[in-house]
């Protein structure tokens, strides 16, 4: 919403500056959004370039003298040194004088010589002036009406400052000039004096009549004058329609522009010559369709609320007009719409349509539902006093809806929800001053909205007016009352381990990525996901558009995308949601990550204390896999690990870590090349994802104390054994059978080497493990060795039918 | 008796020439071995008549002591020699430079960093922090916020929906973190001090604007709390988490569905540089919205607004973000580019705290 200053004096009586009056709007919640404010162009003055010669030294400048009026330099001409190539005599332009401050310079003009010549002043550019970015040359104004020495600010319309305000949704009583007013002087900067509207009582009956055959419109007011003479609209209004960015068309037109601006209230005039019988208001029929005053023809979607003549549509209710029935130079006689249209339906309408008018920008914020016929005597008393003419009586069909309501306010409530000490008298003289009319009843007082407040439905809603023009800064803050206590821990297991996870991770030399939780749909395919119910209706690009089953496509795409800007050795992680359906518990915390080319725990690349470049591969994935899982208190030794994971991973170079036979906790790998084609990546990639939920919380302890800690006093002693086994044997096996031949003995098993060869037969291979006995209460002698070692050879071999290689 | 004296400062000598431990070690078997000189001479001893004993004793002994210390003397040379050669043979160049340590290269990306500061600031006052889902109903995401029907936010041009189900309705991807304030009334009685961050999706894409973000909403419901209270929350939560002791708020009446009254709040900064600086200059920031909790969204949720009362807020985590640490353009957040990653990413190990400083 956009307006100047001397329009808004036209309602509100004031002194106020007008910096004043900005901060004032922002702080009653009419956000000042910006200020077109000219005032520094006051002293630039309208002038003619009279003789335009040669630079004696220089080649580019030329020395013109310049006629500025009769208050410049005792009306005989100032010399002036000038650049610009479009300097010539006979130029009519604009002059600033010594003393003048040139905004788009910065700097303050002052006598100079340039190149010995002398110059007193300056013939400006548009940019100079901060107009526009027009630097070629000095404004040309062409051949105008107005004597040289007239400020060209004031000639230009510029002198009036043009405040914008940032609108919000609630508040259509302030789309018109006159309702910022009652809000200004409401909070006390003003008296309002918008004149009242003088009712028309005009002459016949309108011979055009109206048939309402739509929901949408409620009332529908209609006037003709007849023998008007349209022309340009009077230079003030011009000025300020130009001013907010409205381009004058005729004063037919111009008068509704106004109107519209002026207080909230849209209008529409229709030549009454090229209306054929008599208006109908209805929806739109299949097919039709409409050329609008933008220029562009509209099909209308069936239904679309119009008002159509016996010919065909002539305007879209409440949004824009038809160019066949528009009024121009030629038009005699014209129609007068105000109307009253539903929000919701025009909201609806223009949006369809695409439309954005000033007209849709009130209707569907809601205009004020008594000013229909008001609205329409308005425009009528301009287009008599601007074009002349003879108005008939109004055709007023439709009934204004009935919006009155009683809302009960404490006086108690407004130091309840802002703290605010009002009394009850300014209470009412705020609410007063702003149209609502209130009944005082002791410590309450029943209120009626004004009309023009649609907005206002509850006593919340009138804590906030008695606050907005109060003034929000007078709330002192208080504290929160302290909760009197040391806090206890805020964050829920799920949290505690995204950030446990994320840390690991970031520990482990990989970096965060936060990627977008929408993917390409066949990204989400090849990993598991694409169900329709996850898949979007509206995405933004056709890439976004499947909830991804799976960190891991975004991971790879974010790791090639690296690659492919220079950086493939890259470790990236992610912790976040995968969704698995679209129910709340189909959201599951996942933490993934993927490494790519050389980007291991150890760091990347060559080295001279590694053996070469070494890609990453499956057992990177599960080191980082396992890491998560161990920081997050995941019973890590009590895990089965089986080959073989999800069909985006390699066959033959992945896993599954499980708790019990069922619960899946994690899987890494090596990916399966089908999956990587998909992503269009390349280059080694191993990744994993840890599903964070799956994890068992561990019982709360009444106690934090930790089990009594048992030291034995005699050494551990170690043993190494190497089994034949097939080479499909799981090495867990083996590690798991010993761990398991003598719990009270065995400690750690630890695999130590592992080899294939021709000379332990065909698809055989050794694993030696190294086997930790910890005695607990005597030191091991021969003989409880052999008998231990019996057991754990006789444990693998039932375990795996492996056999102890000699 | 000069045999003995020559003796003696032969074999010095001879020790102190011996090159290396083996050398000596012949010596000393030569000269005090049970077969040796210096012993046989001792053996000597036995033989001879009190008289020569009383003379000769002294004197043998005093040779074998002597000869003992040299050696002593001699191997400790030797063994100081033999380790310093050692050590020189062992010496490698240290200048030989090594990979960068996994905690150095790892980051943490600065929206988790952001939140564990928020996390941190508001524990302090008593708030803990809750979650919802990003797929979201219209009841939650709209309607039991109070947006009417035919709010523009409910429509295809600002919110994502998914395929519409069987039955016809279609879920929506939430378009901001509130419908988590009516889950969290939903499960739990007043009094309420909650902080919810989490993702967020509007159909939008600029420098400014991506179609995935993230908030942090805040509630506190409870018989009391006011815009007074709101106030000062915010107030020491920007000051804490912008990490400056003083900063101008100007709390702007606004409009919000599920707020009433509702407030923008703007912070004073200079902008005139490349960065912004709070505290200072004569520019307003907008940084978030907020309100006292709109009636109809408590009575929706089974609370009497005459008896509950209290306020909410939310603001951009990744803006302020920005506005903390200068990344210029919100869209490389998602684009997972190391190098960003690396400059504009936390260390693993710098967790937030307020008691060792929220960024050091």
């Amino acid at each position: 919403m956009k307006f100047t200053l001397s329009w808004l004096k036209d309602h509100l009586e004031t002194d106020a500056s007008l910096s004043d009056i900005v901060e004032r709007l922002t702080a009653i919640g009419l956000e000042v959004e910006h200020v077109d404010d000219k005032a520094a162009l006051a002293p630039f003055r309208i002038a003619r370039v009279l003789t335009a010669e040669k630079h004696p030294d220089a080649d580019k400048l030329q020395k013109l003298t310049v006629d500025a009026g009769p208050e410049v330099n005792g009306g005989k001409p100032v010399q002036v040194v000038c650049g610009a190539p479009n300097a010539r005599a006979g130029l009519v332009g604009v002059l600033g004088l010594p003393g003048a401050y040139v905004p788009g310079l910065g700097t303050t003009l002052g006598v100079g010589k340039i190149r010995g010549v002398e110059s007193y002043g300056m013939m400006c550019s548009e940019r100079e002036l901060e107009l526009s970015e027009e630097h070629n040359g000095i404004i040309d104004l062409g051949e105008i009406n107005a004597p040289t020495g007239t400020s060209f600010a004031d000639w230009a319309g510029l002198a009036d400052p043009v405040i914008e305000i940032n609108l919000t949704p609630n508040r259509p009583d302030a789309t018109g000039v006159a309702g910022i007013a009652r809000d200004l002087a409401a909070s006390g900067l003003g008296t309002l004096k918008t004149p009242p509207v003088n009712a028309i009582e005009g002459e016949g009956d309108c011979p055009v009549t109206v048939a309402i055959e739509s929901t949408v419109c409620h009332r529908f007011a209609l006037r003709r004058v007849s023998g008007v003479t349209n022309g340009p609209s009077p230079e003030w209004m011009r000025r300020r329609l130009q001013a907010i960015g409205l381009r004058p068309i005729n004063a037919l037109v111009d008068i509704t522009n106004y109107i519209t601006f002026d207080r909230g209230r849209p209008l529409h005039v229709f030549d009454a010559a090229k209306v054929s019988g008599n208006l109908v208001v209805r929806g739109a029929k299949a097919g039709e369709t409409i050329l609008a005053l933008d220029g562009r023809t509209h099909a209308l979607p069936e239904g679309t609320c119009v008002i159509a003549d016996d010919a065909q549509v002539e305007s879209i209710a409440g949004i824009m007009g038809g160019e066949h029935s528009g009024c121009d130079e030629t038009t005699t006689d014209v129609l007068i719409e105000s109307a009253l249209w539903e929000p919701l339906a025009i909201a609806r309408s223009g949006r369809t349509l695409g439309i954005i008018t000033d007209a849709r920008y009130r209707f569907e914020r809601g205009v004020d539902p008594a000013f229909n016929e008001p609205g329409l005597d308005l425009a009528t008393r301009m287009v008599l006093d601007l074009c002349g003419g003879r108005p008939s009586r109004a055709t007023i069909v439709g009934e204004v809806p009935d919006t009155r309501r009683e809302i009960r306010l404490p006086f108690t409530e407004v130091k309840r929800l802002t703290g605010l000490d009002v009394s009850a008298d300014e209470q009412v003289a705020l609410l007063g001053r702003l149209g609502f009319a209130v009944t005082r009843e002791g410590d309450a007082a029943t209120v009626v909205p004004p009309t023009w407040r649609p907005d206002v439905e509850g006593k919340a809603d009138l804590v906030e007016e008695v606050m907005r023009l109060v003034g929000v800064d007078q709330i002192a803050p208080q504290p929160l009352p302290s909760t009197g206590s040391v806090n206890g821990r805020i964050l829920t297991t799920a949290q505690v381990r995204d950030r446990l996870a994320k840390r690991t991770l970031a520990g482990r030399g990989m970096v965060e990525s936060v990627s977008y939780s929408f993917i390409p749909e066949d990204h989400a395919k090849a990993f598991g996901g694409g169900a329709e119910a996850l898949r979007l209706e509206n995405p933004i690009s056709a890439d976004l558009s499947d909830m991804r089953p799976s960190l891991l496509p975004g991971l790879v795409a974010a790791a090639q995308r690296n690659a492919a800007r220079g950086y493939g050795d890259v470790a990236l992680f992610e912790v976040a949601a995968v969704y698995r359906s679209d129910e709340p518990d189909g959201q599951i915390r996942v933490a993934g990550g993927v490494r790519r080319a050389t980007a291991g725990h150890a760091g990347s690349g060559r080295s001279w204390d590694a053996k070469g470049a070494a890609p990453v591969g499956v057992f990177d994935a599960k080191a980082d896999a396992l890491a998560v899982l161990d920081a997050l208190g995941a019973p890590v030794a009590n895990l089965a690990v089986e080959a073989g994971a999800s069909p985006w991973y390699h066959p033959g170079r992945s896993g599954t870590i499980k708790l019990g036979p069922k619960t899946v906790l994690a899987e890494f790998g090596e990916f399966h090349p089908n999956a990587l084609k998909v992503l269009d990546a390349s280059g080694p990639y191993a990744g994993f994802e840890v599903f964070l939920d799956a994890i068992p919380e561990g019982k709360r302890k009444a106690t934090r104390t930790k089990p009594v800690l048992q030291l034995s006093p005699f050494q551990p002693v170690k043993r190494d054994f190497a089994f034949v086994v097939d080479e499909a044997t799981d090495a867990l096996k083996i590690v798991r059978a010993a761990e398991g031949a003598d719990r009270k003995l065995v400690g750690e098993v630890r695999v130590f080497d592992v080899f294939s060869g021709a000379a332990l037969g065909e698809g055989k291979k050794s694993v030696a493990v190294e086997v930790t006995l910890n005695p607990a209460d005597k030191t091991l002698v021969e003989s409880d060795l052999e008998a231990v070692s019996g057991k754990i050879v006789a444990a693998v071999a039932k375990a795996t039918g492996g056999t102890l290689r000699t | 008796m000069t045999e003995a004296a020559n003796l003696e400062a032969e074999l010095i000598e001879a020790v102190r020439a011996a090159p290396d431990e083996a050398a000596l070690e012949a010596i000393r078997v030569a000269e005090l071995g049970k077969k040796g000189r210096i012993s046989e001479l001792l053996k000597g001893l036995g033989k001879m008549t009190p008289e020569e004993r009383r003379e000769e004793g002294p004197r043998l002994n005093g040779l074998r002591d002597a000869v003992q210390d040299a050696i002593l003397q001699r191997r400790e040379v030797l063994a100081e020699a033999a380790t310093t050669a050692r050590l020189a043979a062992e010496r490698l160049d240290v200048t030989l430079p090594l990979r960068a340590s996994p905690l150095s290269r790892g980051r943490i990306h600065p929206i988790s960093q952001v939140v564990d500061e928020i996390t941190a600031i508001f524990a302090d006052m008593g708030f803990r922090i809750a979650e919802g889902p990003d797929i979201e109903t219209d009841r939650y995401n709209f309607t039991a916020l109070n947006f009417p029907e035919g709010h523009p936010a409910r429509e295809m041009h600002d919110t994502f929906f998914l395929k519409a189900g069987a039955d016809g309705t279609r879920k929506l991807l939430r378009t901001h973190t509130s419908p988590v304030q009516i889950r969290t009334m939903e499960a739990m009685k007043p009094p309420i001090r909650i902080v919810i961050p989490g993702k967020t999706y509007r159909q939008d894409s600029d420098a400014t604007h991506t179609p995935m973000f993230h908030q942090v909403e805040g509630l506190v419901v409870d018989r009391s709390a006011n815009i007074a209270n709101m106030k000062w929350v915010l107030e020491e939560f920007c000051k804490a988490f912008f990490e400056v002791p003083s900063l101008n708020m100007r709390f702007r009446p606004s409009f919000f569905p599920f707020t009433e009254p509702s407030m923008e709040v703007d912070i004073q900064c200079d902008r005139s540089g490349s960065e912004v600086r709070f505290g200072q200059g004569t520019d307003w920031m907008e940084i978030l919205g907020c309100g006292m909790v709109h009636p109809n969204v408590l009575r929706g949720v089974g609370l009497d607004p005459d008896e509950y009362q209290g306020f909410a807020w939310g603001m951009g985590i990744d803006r302020i973000a920005m506005l903390k640490y200068g990344m210029p353009d919100l869209r490389a957040f998602f684009d997972a580019d190391v190098r960003w990653l690396e400059h504009y990413g936390f260390r693993p190990l710098d967790m937030p705290t307020l008691f060792g400083g929220l960024s050091t």
